[in-house]
C-alpha cells in the first residue's frame, strides 16, 4: 500500500471516529432531557413548513387582492389578509424560508469562523491568544441589536447583508466557547501522545480537539440560532429587512402594526410564529446544555 | 483596591478607544453623501461642497479622526446634521428617558426575577421548578416588539388600561407612572425571565456546598438559610451576568420605544439611520460604549459589596 493511500485512510478512520464521538455525545445529550426531543420535533415541524410552503401555502405570498384587503381569519383565509389583500398564512409560511434561511447562514459561518478563531487562541495561548480574545472582547461590548443596525444599515438591507450583520455579532460567543474547552483538552494525555507521533497541529485540532469540543459548539448553535431568528425580525420590525414585498416575520409584524387598531391579527399570528420557532431552539439548545454541562451533569 | 480599580478604569479606556476607532470608520464609509441627504438631490454643486466644507468632510480622513477623537474627550460631539443642534444635547435631552426606563425594567426584573429563581432551586425538578423553568424559557424567546405589541393589544386597546401611545412628557407622577408601565413591564418581563435562570443556576450551585449543610445541622431556620446564606453567595454571577445582559436590554428598549412611540435613545437612533445623520450615528455609538465600559466597571466593582471576600487585586 502506497503511503498516500495509508494517510487518506487513516484520514477516513479519524473523521469517521470524530463524528461518532460528536454523535454519540449529542445523543446522550438528547435522552438526559427529553424536553429537547420536543423542541427539535416542533424545530423539524416548522422547518419542514418552510421547505414545503411553495405547496402546501393556498396562495401567492405576493398576490394582491384589493377587495379582500384586511379581512380577518375566515374559512378561506384562515390568518385572515392584509392591507393589499394579501393571504397572512402564505405569506408567514414563506416568511419562515426567510428566517430560517438567514437564521442558519449567519449562525452556520459564525460557528465555523468563530470556532476555528476560539480554537486557535486557546491552542496557541500567549500573545495569539490576548490579542485575539482582546477584539473579541470590544465586539463583545456593543450590544447586537445596535451592531447588526449599523452593519445592515451600512450595507443595505439584503439577505447576505443580514447574514453578516447576524454573523459578525455571533462570531465573539462562539470563540469563547471554542476556548475554554481547547485549554482544556490540549494538555489531555492524547493530544500529547498525538504531538509525540508528530501530528501536525491542524490534525490535532480539527481531528482531535474538535470532536471533543463539538457537542458543546452545536448546542450553543441552536440556542444562537434562536437568537438569529430574533434579531432578524427585529431588524426586520425596525425597517432594516429584506425589502417588501417579500415575506418576513418581522416585516409583516410591522405592517400589522400599522393597522393594529382594527386588524390586530395581522400582527399577531407573525408574533405567533416566531415565538414558536424560538421557544423550540431555545427548548431544545437549553435542554442539551443542561445535559451536556458537566457542572449539572449526573445530578438529575 | 486602587490598583484594581485603575486597571479595570485602563482597560476600560483602551475598550473606549477601540470601539470609537470603529465607529469613526463605520459611519464614515456608510453609503450615501450626507450634504446630499440634508440638501435633497436637486442641490447645486456650490451648495453641496459649502456644506461638506462645513460639515468638515472635505478635510482628509486621518484629521477628521483626529478632530473626531478630540472632541469626543472634550464633550464636542459635533452638531446633527440635520437638526444643526449639538449632538450632545440632542442626546442628553432624550438619554434621562431611556435611563428611567431601563433602570425601572432592571429593578423590576430583580424584583420578580430573583425570588423566583430562588423558589424553583429550593423545589427543584417539582412542578414549581417546571413551571418556572418553562416560563422563563418563554420569556427570553420573545422578541421585545413581539411582546411590547401584544402587551399593547391586550392592556392599551382591548382593556384601555393604559394609553397606546407613551409620550414620556407627563408632569404628574402618576402620568409618569401610566407612561412608563407598559413598557418598563415589557422590558421587566423579559430581563426577569433572565434573571430567573441565572438565579436559579447560581442557587442550586451554592444549595449542594458543605457550609449549607452545616447551617441545616445546626438547626437554622430554612428562611435564614435560603436568603441569609445561600442567597449572598448566589449573587454574583446573578450580578455578572446581569452586566453582561445589558447590551440584550439596550437593544430591546430600541424595540420597546419604538413600539410604545416613547421618545429616548432607540427612536433618536432610528431617526439618524434614516436620515443618515453621521454626527448623531457617532454620538449614539459613544454613548452606548461609555453605557456598556461603565456598567462594566461597576458590575466589576460590585462584587466586593456583595463578597467581602474577594480581594481587589
Amino acid at each position: 500500500m502506497t503511503q498516500a493511500t495509508t494517510t487518506s485512510l487513516s484520514r477516513v478512520a479519524y473523521l469517521r471516529s470524530a463524528l461518532a464521538a460528536t454523535g454519540s455525545g449529542l445523543l446522550k445529550a438528547f435522552n438526559a432531557n427529553k424536553t429537547s426531543w420536543v423542541g427539535l420535533g416542533v424545530f423539524l415541524i416548522v422547518a419542514a413548513l418552510a421547505i414545503l410552503a411553495p405547496w402546501i401555502a393556498p396562495y401567492d405570498p405576493l398576490d394582491q387582492n384589493i377587495l379582500f384587503r384586511l379581512k380577518p381569519p375566515s374559512a378561506e383565509h384562515w390568518f385572515g389578509t392584509d392591507y393589499y389583500g394579501r393571504d397572512t398564512l402564505s405569506r408567514i409560511l414563506w416568511g419562515a424560508r426567510i428566517s430560517l434561511a438567514i437564521g442558519l447562514l449567519a449562525i452556520g459561518s459564525a460557528m465555523l469562523l468563530g470556532t476555528l478563531i476560539g480554537m486557535i487562541a486557546g491552542y496557541y495561548g500567549g500573545r495569539t491568544d490576548i490579542i485575539i480574545m482582546q477584539i473579541m472582547d470590544v465586539l463583545l461590548a456593543f450590544p447586537s441589536l445596535i451592531l447588526g443596525l449599523i452593519v445592515v444599515a451600512m450595507l443595505g438591507p439584503s439577505i447576505a447583508n443580514l447574514v453578516i450583520a447576524i454573523a459578525l455579532t455571533a462570531i465573539p460567543p462562539f470563540a469563547r466557547i471554542a476556548r475554554a474547552p481547547t485549554i482544556a483538552v490540549k494538555n489531555r494525555e492524547f493530544i500529547e501522545a498525538g504531538r509525540a507521533l508528530g501530528y501536525s497541529d491542524t490534525r490535532l485540532m480539527f481531528g482531535h480537539i474538535l470532536p471533543n469540543i463539538a457537542p458543546e459548539i452545536l448546542v450553543m448553535g441552536s440556542l444562537w440560532l434562536a437568537t438569529a431568528i430574533r434579531v432578524e425580525a427585529s431588524l426586520a420590525f425596525i425597517g432594516l429587512g429584506v425589502a417588501p414585498p417579500t415575506a418576513t416575520w418581522g416585516g409583516m409584524i410591522r405592517e400589522g402594526f400599522e393597522n393594529i387598531l382594527d386588524s390586530f391579527w395581522l400582527a399577531l399570528f407573525p408574533s405567533i410564529a416566531i415565538l414558536i420557532v424560538v421557544f423550540a431552539l431555545n427548548l431544545l439548545g437549553d435542554g442539551l446544555r443542561d445535559a451536556i454541562d458537566p457542572r449539572l451533569r449526573g445530578e438529575e | 483596591m486602587t490598583a484594581f480599580v485603575l486597571k479595570r478604569l485602563g482597560f476600560a479606556v483602551i475598550t473606549l478607544f477601540a470601539v470609537l476607532t470603529i465607529v469613526f470608520f463605520i459611519v464614515r464609509i456608510l453609503p450615501g453623501d450626507p450634504a446630499m441627504a440634508i440638501l435633497g438631490d436637486q442641490a447645486s454643486q456650490e451648495a453641496l461642497v459649502a456644506l461638506r466644507a462645513r460639515l468638515g468632510l472635505d478635510q482628509p480622513l486621518y484629521v477628521q479622526y483626529v478632530q473626531f477623537l478630540g472632541g469626543v474627550i472634550v464633550g464636542d460631539w459635533g452638531v446633527s446634521m440635520v437638526s444643526g443642534r449639538p449632538v450632545i444635547q440632542e442626546i442628553l435631552k432624550v438619554l434621562p428617558a431611556t435611563l428611567e426606563l431601563t433602570i425601572v425594567s432592571l429593578i423590576l426584573g430583580a424584583v420578580v426575577g430573583v425570588p423566583l429563581g430562588v423558589w424553583s432551586a429550593v423545589r427543584r425538578n417539582k412542578l414549581p421548578d417546571y413551571i418556572t423553568r418553562m416560563a422563563s424559557l418563554l420569556g427570553l424567546s420573545f422578541p421585545a416588539f413581539v411582546s411590547a405589541v401584544l402587551l399593547l393589544l391586550v392592556f392599551a386597546i382591548q382593556l384601555r388600561w393604559f394609553p397606546v401611545i407613551s409620550s414620556g412628557q407627563g408632569t404628574t407622577l402618576g402620568e409618569r407612572l401610566r407612561d412608563l408601565a407598559l413598557p418598563a413591564i415589557n422590558l421587566g418581563l423579559i430581563m426577569a425571565a433572565y434573571i430567573t435562570r441565572v438565579a436559579r443556576s447560581a442557587m442550586l450551585e451554592v444549595l449542594n456546598q458543605d457550609y449549607v449543610r452545616t447551617a441545616y445541622a445546626k438547626g437554622l431556620a430554612f428562611a435564614t438559610i435560603i436568603w441569609r446564606h445561600c442567597l449572598r453567595n448566589a449573587m454574583i454571577p446573578v450580578v455578572t451576568v446581569v452586566g453582561l445582559y445589558l447590551g440584550i436590554l439596550i437593544g430591546n428598549s430600541v424595540l420597546t420605544e419604538i413600539v410604545f412611540n416613547r421618545p429616548g435613545l432607540g427612536k433618536l437612533i432610528i431617526g439618524a439611520l434614516n436620515q443618515r445623520d453621521y454626527t448623531m450615528l457617532q454620538g449614539m455609538m459613544v454613548i452606548y460604549t461609555l453605557i456598556v465600559v461603565l456598567v462594566n466597571l461597576l458590575t466589576d466593582l460590585t462584587y466586593g459589596l456583595i463578597d467581602p471576600r474577594i480581594k481587589y487585586s
